[in-house]
């Protein structure tokens, strides 16, 4: 019997590597479809796509006909690639999050007036599921919404909302910050809907005025502020996050 | 049968009177009101398709005609009726005229509407042979080829390109789908005119043209015979133009339609009036031939919260029950929506889940329940996604749903891909084969927490449908009390093409439809 009284528990952070059971041991389990008819040859195919990854020992452990020539797979495998961990850097929404109350105190203190904020699902998304937990006043997940919020005034468009439309709104506002939704990624559209909102308030010189944000599950900050947004927020993220952002923002511009 | 859940049939009476007393307080406005896409509906029926040299479809060369001369609130069935009296042309005919210019069907000398009606009868019967054809057909098909017990295994299709979806419908069907719904690109509601021709993009989907459903057809058709059963295609007929894919549907026989008096106003800001116009014409047709309409009420779930709203759900149900009964629907045809909504952190929430399913079951004992998925708590967590779905499916079998609309594990992260609805055939076959006849097995207890909870809902929807009955439906949408969305009477998109009729106005499907016709 091989002598090992303690689990080894240390991490190499420059080398990191899938976790099953045993440090490094690599497991990974993966599901995907050929395109090829059901038997021992899809079997042995998905083996080798499998090892081509960069795993070793992949094992099908099962696959299914769906028929018309597709197969499904679950197949293991000991992954042989690390990642250095301790060289990742990831751009993330640097503010302190507040509670809601203390968001509220926050703006009394240090703003001294309501902030507006105006948010829309915009372009052909009809998701509102994302705009609503962010500004409805039930929020989500026991969350509440901006509408609960002190000092804050939140309009929410709902959604297929023109960019137009939204800049138009915030203007006629005064708006401190837009809410810009998305959900529908297909195609990218998301991509094309979220730059022509930030080419549309450039030409009516709106962008160094308010607070642009951006948020959606498949949106992250990084990707914001490569499109020229001020943030992003994924998912996991809830009214707090975003007000908290607005207004330590707000105040670290000088826009009081 | 006794109620499990000692519901009170007074209070279910009572909530359904007022109900039908709101549908028919509609009414009398509707019967005054037509719409450009109703009329655009009529021209449909007839058979007038295609598009003009700038790609507009016919049906909207002639309405826009028509209108711009001031000559809608007389209808195109006169102004078509006419111009075969002046010209001698068929209708087809008259709208390629009209199209280049060749024609002003409202300038021609006029007849009388008794003599256009007369004149435009034929086309009109021809019509209808085509419809009672699709009906025969499908009738045979279920004959021959048989169908799934209920529930039914419904699943969508959504990859934006018709010809990608068929790949995908083709897979479902094998896989063991009973009814595939092609998803339209998000947009397509808010279109007042219905593209043309097979489509290969979209967002979320493809758009809805008549051409896609006859090529769908032929494919689930195909599909069915390979398989031995009929597959069901399903498709919305929502948005501006409800009522002319009704008669697309109708044309290239489509099984199921979305279909929904309040989802329009409420989700998509169409104005009110002229949904209520649209969806009367729209649901005639749909019961005419046949077709199960899916009510959308699963919507208000994923705006409001699924536990404090539950009995706004069952009002919208009745209330849509109730229109569909002045459309002459039968029951088995009232896809009545609801959806498993609620946040899986609640203590006894499958509990609440269960006893709401059951009573939309035992208030509605014919119809055939549409239950839609979780979707508002799905994570990108797709091993609890799975789990919450079979939950969601055990409630099904068990309160005895009709159309399963199945979850997909990967909800909330892309529109299915071929090995999720696979995975999601799977769950819900295994459930409903394994759980079988746990409705009839299981009883409840006395004044227990399910119980209380269906006569809570039941109690709380009869509330809000008398105060809507008091109010008005037009007022109440106005103040919110749907989906805690409100929507003005004069605002929203399409109220521009709302108009009153004058007193030589009519339109013989509705008759015919309506009528022995059936």
């Amino acid at each position: 019997m091989a002598k090992c009284e303690t689990a080894n528990t240390s991490v190499d952070l420059t080398k990191v590597k899938p976790y099953g059971d045993t440090m490094n041991d690599g497991q990974m389990e993966m599901t995907f479809t050929l395109p090829v008819p059901y038997g021992d040859e899809a079997d042995e195919a998905a083996r080798q796509l499998v090892k081509k990854m960069g795993c070793e020992e992949p094992s099908v452990v099962y696959s299914h006909d769906m028929g018309g020539g597709y197969t499904f797979f679950v197949v293991y495998g000991k992954c042989q690639h690390t990642i250095d961990y301790s060289t990742i850097h990831v751009a993330k929404v640097e503010s302190e999050v507040m509670e809601r109350d203390e968001c509220g105190k926050f703006i009394e203190e240090n703003i001294g007036r309501d902030v507006i904020i105006i948010g829309a699902t915009t372009g052909f998304d009809a998701h509102t599921v994302g705009i609503d937990a962010i500004i409805n006043m039930k929020g989500f997940h026991g969350h509440f919404g901006l509408e609960r919020f002190k000092n804050v005034i939140s309009i929410n468009m709902g959604s297929q909302v023109p960019n137009e439309e939204l800049i138009a709104k915030a203007k006629e506002l005064h708006a401190d910050a837009i809410l810009v939704s998305q959900t529908v990624t297909q195609k990218d559209i998301h991509i094309q809907n979220l730059t022509e909102m930030v080419e549309l308030m450039e030409a009516e010189g709106l962008r160094d005025k308010m607070l642009l944000l951006c948020g959606g599950p498949r949106i992250s900050h990084e990707l914001a502020q490569e499109l020229g947004y001020d943030a992003g927020f994924g998912s996991d993220t809830y009214a707090e996050h975003v007000c908290s952002y607005i207004i330590t923002e707000m105040v670290k511009r000088g826009r009081i | 049968m006794k109620s499990k859940l000692n519901l009170d049939p007074k209070v279910i009476d009572s909530a359904r009177q007022h109900a039908a007393s709101i549908a028919n307080s509609m009414q009398e406005f509707i019967d005054r009101h037509t719409t450009v896409s109703t009329e655009r509906t009529i021209l449909r029926l007839l058979g007038i398709d295609g598009i003009d040299d700038v790609e507009t479809p016919l049906p909207n060369v002639v309405v826009d005609q028509i209108k711009e001369a001031g000559g809608l609130p007389r209808g195109v069935s006169y102004w078509i009726g006419n111009a075969m009296v002046q010209t001698g042309l068929q209708p087809q005919e008259i709208a390629e005229k009209m199209s280049k210019g060749e024609l002003d069907i409202t300038k021609l000398e006029t007849t009388s509407a008794e003599k256009a009606e007369a004149a435009i009868m034929p086309a009109i019967q021809k019509s209808l042979e085509v419809i009672n054809a699709q009906k025969k057909a499908r009738e045979d098909y279920l004959e021959r080829l048989g169908e799934s017990r209920q529930p039914y295994c419904y699943v969508i299709v959504a990859t934006g390109n018709i010809y990608e979806d068929v790949i995908q419908a083709e897979a479902a069907g094998r896989q063991g789908a009973d009814i595939i719904a092609v998803i339209r690109t998000t947009a397509q509601s808010l279109l007042d005119y219905v593209p043309y021709g097979p489509t290969t993009e979209g967002f979320g989907g493809t758009y809805a043209t008549q051409e896609n459903f006859k090529i769908m057809r032929k494919a689930l058709d195909d599909i069915g015979e390979e398989v031995g059963r009929y597959i069901r295609l399903c498709n919305y007929s929502s948005g501006l133009c409800m009522a002319e894919i009704a008669a697309m549907g109708a044309i290239e026989r489509l099984d199921v339609m979305l279909n929904d008096a309040l989802y329009g106003i409420l989700f998509r800001d169409i104005n009110m009036q002229r949904t209520l116009v649209d969806q009367y014409f729209s649901r005639i047709i749909i019961g005419y031939c046949d077709i199960l309409f899916n009510s959308g009420e699963d919507n208000y779930l994923t705006t409001d919260d699924a536990y404090e709203s539950a009995h706004t759900v069952l009002a919208s149900q009745l209330i849509n029950e109730q229109f569909a009964v002045v459309a002459n629907i039968e029951e088995w045809q009232m896809g009545l929506g609801h959806a498993f909504e609620m946040d899986p952190s609640m203590e006894n929430g499958f509990l609440y889940e269960l006893s709401q399913a059951i009573m939309a079951r035992e208030i509605f004992p014919n119809a055939s329940l549409k239950y839609m998925p979780p979707t508002k708590y799905m994570t990108g967590n797709i091993f609890k996604g799975h789990v919450q779905d079979a939950l969601f499916n055990l409630i099904a079998v068990w309160s005895g749903q009709s159309l399963q609309l199945l979850g997909m594990l990967t909800e909330a992260i892309h529109t299915p891909h071929m090995q999720d609805r696979y995975l999601s055939i799977e769950n819900a076959k295994y459930i409903f084969n394994n759980a079988r006849d746990i409705g009839s097995e299981v009883t409840f207890k006395d004044n227990g927490i399910i119980q209380k909870r269906a006569q809570f809902v039941l109690n709380e929807a009869d509330k809000l449908l008398a105060d809507i009955e008091e109010e008005g439906l037009f007022s109440t949408i106005e103040k919110g009390k749907f989906a805690g969305i409100k929507r003005p009477y004069e605002g929203g998109k399409g109220l521009e093409g709302v108009c009153l009729k004058d007193e030589q106005y009519f339109n013989p499907f509705i008759t015919l439809m309506l009528g022995g016709a059936k």
